[in-house]
């Protein structure tokens, strides 16, 4: 009985010591798309922020996936309920820019007084979030960039001493490969991220013109007339002759499976990956290497990929002081760590990045090479060309690519007749897009 | 004939209030919301739109791939409703005979319909996966024969399958239920009279569940047009190359993916008047074929 009384005493007691502190605190909604893992990570952020002080308290909510992040938060955003940050893909973002319905980062970290050194952002992050005027519209969080990941035994057994630079290289590698006895050398699965965006980065060949849309709304695609062309050229080939398969989730096995359980050599994927491959512990001998580019063509740097994170308009002050600070706290080395460590991602200030090299963290297992990416994104200074990629109906113009790729590689076109389709439907979403916003630029 | 009706109409409109208010709300209100955005460009943020009358209609009704959707959902639905209505059919007449064992399959007949979409399309993606699946046995004798990720009729196929896989649960409940209602005493005289099952079947049990029958093709062919998201999302995501894009996973994909709320709204209009047209049809033409008793 006394137990009982004490248990509900103390009960009690911790419940009124929790509904004081957190009347005291001010709230801020934050909404992220990512899921699993990774998602548990983001939560734990949030609960880290929670706990390192008593002025402000995170309310994280997962949305099940990117789409649905932003998808969710345009409905609530009509109906006024939507939350102050958002975590938002960077395909899904053209519409929210040239709305105008988001908090400059920049501004707030300004009007809330919080010191952050903008230019120790990696240029190739920075560029990609940032305005014309150079300044920060969201902060960079989740990062990452494409490479490919190879296993070694598979090299050796194939006499394969490097891991290539070019696809002239790694084109001799499939067939070493296949001369080794090893029936799939490249997992395929289409994807406008590493084929169409990122090739044309490090080749520094425009996929549109305006400089890839960001000079203005009146954008015309072209990547129907660039190097891209003949690379699905190749890869429409290796698949023709059995180099290279597609491995698809909907074919029940995602390249990546297809690689860790050993049946395909290579596949190209996101560094985040890095951290699951290590994690599902392949039996053979793996490392990644910079995505390749073709001889004669100067290798430029690759962009970032992933989400940053928004803040949206329409919130009390109170609650935009909360996020900043929130914002402030991801962006500290401690817990930029802690996102790469429980993650694949990769850090987004230079001094964080030299403080871990110091420190031998790349030198450590599962992290070695893992760096990889940031050789990669900082290969050179961003061209014109390489800042980034900046589209309205972004994420239906990459809906086209794939389904005429598809097309191309289930032999109904040829893949030029196929390119030449997406870039002329791409071509009116983009008209479609300048109209509805019709007068705006992109800030 | 007389009628019966209310002196005062009050009463009866405030009978049918609730249901009109709901119908308003969740029926009437969005369908005229979408009308509207269908003749705009919208933007997703809201922040205003601009009036461009039916340019949305006519950029969908001149594009090949909307047409190549339209042709993709009738292929879908009525492949799919035939597949299912004479499957859940066949097992309801065997369940209906009391053969052995038909008191299990009554009840674990029903169980698939209980499953939610995505997991059916999880399920058959193992089933009809070419490297590992059920059918890869396939590609064992025939290497290469069955991958419906290059394939798009294939695609359809493994789509049209595991729709119906998932509805045969649903109308075997009202066929069983229909046979179930024939009166014994007709089957038995029949019988008496030397008539063996499959001519009772024909003669007797179908003509007299045709009311089930009818009302289970509305509901399928209905349900194929909408309901067929979930599938298509985890299957195949509307490929290869469009094979199996159908018009309500478009609307999902153009809509929500990709922002374009216009079009989408669009390609709504125009699905909400296809399926009211080919339920007036179905009506109009089917139903005086039906015989209620």
């Amino acid at each position: 009985m006394t137990m009982k009384l004490a248990c509900s005493v103390a009960a009690l007691a911790i419940a009124a010591a929790g509904s004081v502190g957190a009347q005291d605190r001010v709230k801020f909604e934050y909404w992220y798309g990512l899921t699993g893992d990774l998602g548990a990570v983001v939560l734990e952020t949030c609960n880290r922020f929670n706990a390192s002080q008593d002025k402000y308290e995170a309310v994280c909510i997962g949305q099940d996936g990117y789409d649905q992040a932003v998808q969710n938060t345009i409905a609530a955003f009509r109906a006024n309920q939507h939350p102050t940050l958002l975590q938002s893909f960077d395909a899904g973002t053209a519409d929210l820019m040239l709305s105008g319905e988001f908090y400059p980062v920049h501004k707030l970290m300004a009007d809330t007084g919080i010191e952050v050194d903008w230019d120790d952002y990696f240029p190739g992050i920075a560029n990609y979030y940032s305005a014309s005027t150079g300044e920060f519209f969201s902060m960079p969080w989740n990062s990452s960039t494409p490479v490919y990941y190879f296993n070694k035994d598979h090299f050796a057994a194939a006499g394969i001493t490097e891991a290539p630079l070019t696809w002239e290289g790694m084109e001799a590698a499939f067939y070493a490969l296949r001369d080794s006895g090893q029936a799939c050398a490249l997992a395929y699965a289409p994807s406008t991220w590493i084929d169409l965006e990122q090739f044309s980065m490090v080749h520094n060949v425009p996929v549109a013109s305006n400089d890839n849309g960001y000079a203005g709304l009146d954008t015309e695609l072209l990547f129907n007339t660039t190097q891209h062309v003949q690379h699905m050229e190749n890869i429409q080939r290796w698949i023709g002759e059995g180099v290279a398969q597609i491995r698809t989730a909907q074919s029940g096995m995602t390249a990546r499976d297809s690689f860790v359980s050993g049946e395909c050599s290579i596949f190209f994927s996101s560094i985040a990956d890095h951290n699951t491959v290590h994690k599902l512990a392949p039996s053979f001998a793996w490392d990644v290497q910079i995505i390749p580019v073709y001889e004669g063509f100067a290798r430029h740097n690759t962009v970032v990929g992933g989400a940053s994170l928004w803040v949206l308009s329409g919130k009390t002050d109170a609650e935009y002081e909360a996020a900043a600070n929130y914002l402030a706290f991801l962006a500290t080395k401690p817990e930029q760590q802690f996102l790469l460590e429980n993650t694949g991602y990769i850090p987004v200030t230079k001094s964080t990045y030299d403080a871990l090299l110091a420190e031998g963290f790349y030198a450590r297992e599962p992290f070695i090479n893992r760096d990889i990416a940031m050789k990669s994104l900082t290969y050179t200074e961003p061209t014109n060309l390489t800042r980034g990629i900046r589209l309205g109906s972004f994420i239906q113009i990459r809906a086209e690519w794939v389904n005429e790729v598809q097309a191309a590689l289930a032999g109904q076109k040829t893949m030029q007749e196929a390119l030449d389709t997406a870039v002329a439907r791409g071509n009116d979403l983009l008209d479609r897009f300048e109209r509805t916003y019709a007068g705006k630029t992109f800030p | 004939m007389r009628r019966a009706y209310f002196k005062a109409n009050w009463i009866a409109a405030l009978l049918v209030a609730p249901q009109l208010l709901i119908i308003f709300v969740f029926f009437y209100w969005p369908a005229s919301q979408a009308l509207y955005w269908s003749l705009t460009l919208e933007q997703p943020w809201g922040g205003g739109n601009t009036w461009v009358g039916f340019e949305n209609f006519r950029t969908l009704l001149s594009d090949a791939y909307y047409w190549n959707s339209v042709r993709v959902s009738f292929v879908f639905a009525i492949a799919s409703t035939a597949l299912a209505m004479s499957m859940a059919l066949v097992l309801a007449l065997f369940a209906d005979r009391q053969l052995r064992g038909y008191k299990f399959f009554r009840v674990g007949m029903i169980w698939p319909y209980a499953i939610a979409a995505p997991a059916v399309g999880l399920a058959f993606r193992f089933v009809f996966n070419p490297h590992a699946g059920i059918l890869s046995y396939i590609n064992e004798v025939l290497p290469g024969f069955w991958d419906p990720t290059v394939n798009g009729t294939q695609a359809v196929i493994m789509v049209v399958v595991a729709g119906a896989w998932k509805s045969i649960a649903y109308n075997f409940i009202f066929f069983l239920a229909a046979l179930q209602s024939i009166p014994r005493s007709l089957i038995e005289a029949s019988a008496m009279d030397g008539a063996g099952p499959m001519r009772r079947m024909r003669d007797l049990q179908l003509p007299l569940i045709a009311p089930t029958f009818f009302f289970i093709l509305v509901i399928n062919i209905t349900d194929s047009f909408t309901d067929s998201f979930g599938i298509v999302d985890v299957l195949t995501g509307g490929g290869p190359a469009r094979a199996t894009d159908l018009l309500v996973y478009k609307i999902y994909a153009d809509g929500f993916r990709g922002f374009d709320y216009s079009g989408a709204a669009a390609q709504s209009v125009i699905l909400m008047v296809l399926v009211m047209a080919l339920t007036f049809v179905q009506f109009r033409y089917i139903e005086r074929r039906v015989h209620y008793t």
